[in-house]
């Protein structure tokens, strides 16, 4: 009698178990960048034997550098506006 | 403050694969790994073929950053998405998680042994310190701190593929658009390039165009 009820009672539990909820969302964590530090393009001097022109560690002069050079990629400035 | 992006304009594009030849020599590219790519659809089909060269968009929320199991990407200030080979292991989650594939690994070795990752860097290297030998071994060239635009960008014969700011490149190209007479009536032109053009279909407040 004993040992019946005893293994009812497990059986009980088992049945249970499965009605158990859990959270099985992971929580997204952002990552952080763990390597080396870099530096800027603007942080470096332009070369002695390029056109570019800019101010060693001024982001606007060489913002402007670059976006001088790629208005040249826009042929109608060459073709129409001469 | 700038925000590197590439544009490139399928009407224009004629597959001849500079880009991809410019890229791979600039940056002396392995055997096997092409940080850029000419994709076509409808090949052979007249009138219906476009072309359109690929490699990493700098995706202002990159996948590939969200997925790296080591945090071996960063974001530089003018936008463009690089990463720390020394901390790259190689997973290829980044690849998975790549709209476009960009991230190339290099197979050599048995097993098909992956290398680590490598990929498009908007020329402009790596963590290593700017126009060294070591970046230049690693990444290859640093052109953006040469005061240069990308390689393959500045090769395109047709001026298909642009690169520079995001800003820069969208008024070249809407300039080109409203000249030839034809792309704005495409689908979300006025959510990209705004109105200004008779087909272009303003941003709704809240809605996609």
């Amino acid at each position: 009698m004993r040992r019946t009820m005893l293994g009812a009672a497990v059986a009980a539990a088992l049945l249970v178990a499965g009605c158990g909820e859990s959270s099985q969302v992971t929580v997204y964590k952002q990552g952080k960048y763990q390597g080396k530090p870099d530096t800027q393009a603007w942080d470096n001097a332009p070369l002695a034997y390029g056109h570019a022109e800019w101010t060693k560690g001024d982001r606007a002069s060489w913002e402007n550098q670059i976006n001088k050079r790629a208005l040249g990629q826009n042929e109608d400035n060459r073709i129409y506006r001469q | 403050m700038a925000r590197m992006k590439f544009l490139c304009d399928a009407e224009r594009c004629i597959e001849c694969n500079s880009c991809v030849t410019a890229c791979k020599n600039e940056h002396e590219v392995p055997w096997g790994v092409n940080r850029r790519r000419v994709v076509t659809i409808n090949d052979g089909v007249v009138g219906a073929e476009k072309s359109i060269s690929v490699a990493c968009m700098h995706c202002s929320d990159a996948p590939c950053m969200a997925v790296c199991p080591v945090d071996c990407f960063y974001k530089t200030a003018d936008g463009v998405v690089l990463h720390d080979k020394d901390l790259c292991i190689g997973c290829g989650y980044c690849f998975y998680a790549c709209p476009f594939g960009a991230p190339q690994f290099p197979q050599a070795g048995a097993f098909g042994l992956r290398g680590k990752m490598d990929k498009c860097t908007f020329c402009a290297g790596g963590p290593e310190p700017d126009r060294s030998e070591a970046e230049f071994k690693k990444y290859g060239r640093n052109r953006l701190a040469e005061g240069k635009l990308p390689a393959c960008a500045e090769m395109c014969s047709t001026k298909a593929l642009l690169g520079g700011d995001g800003d820069v490149i969208a008024d070249i190209y809407r300039e080109r658009v409203t000249r030839r007479g034809k792309g704005s009536e495409v689908w979300g032109w006025g959510t990209a390039y705004g109105p200004g053009k008779a087909g272009a279909q303003p941003p709704q407040a809240g809605g996609k165009s």
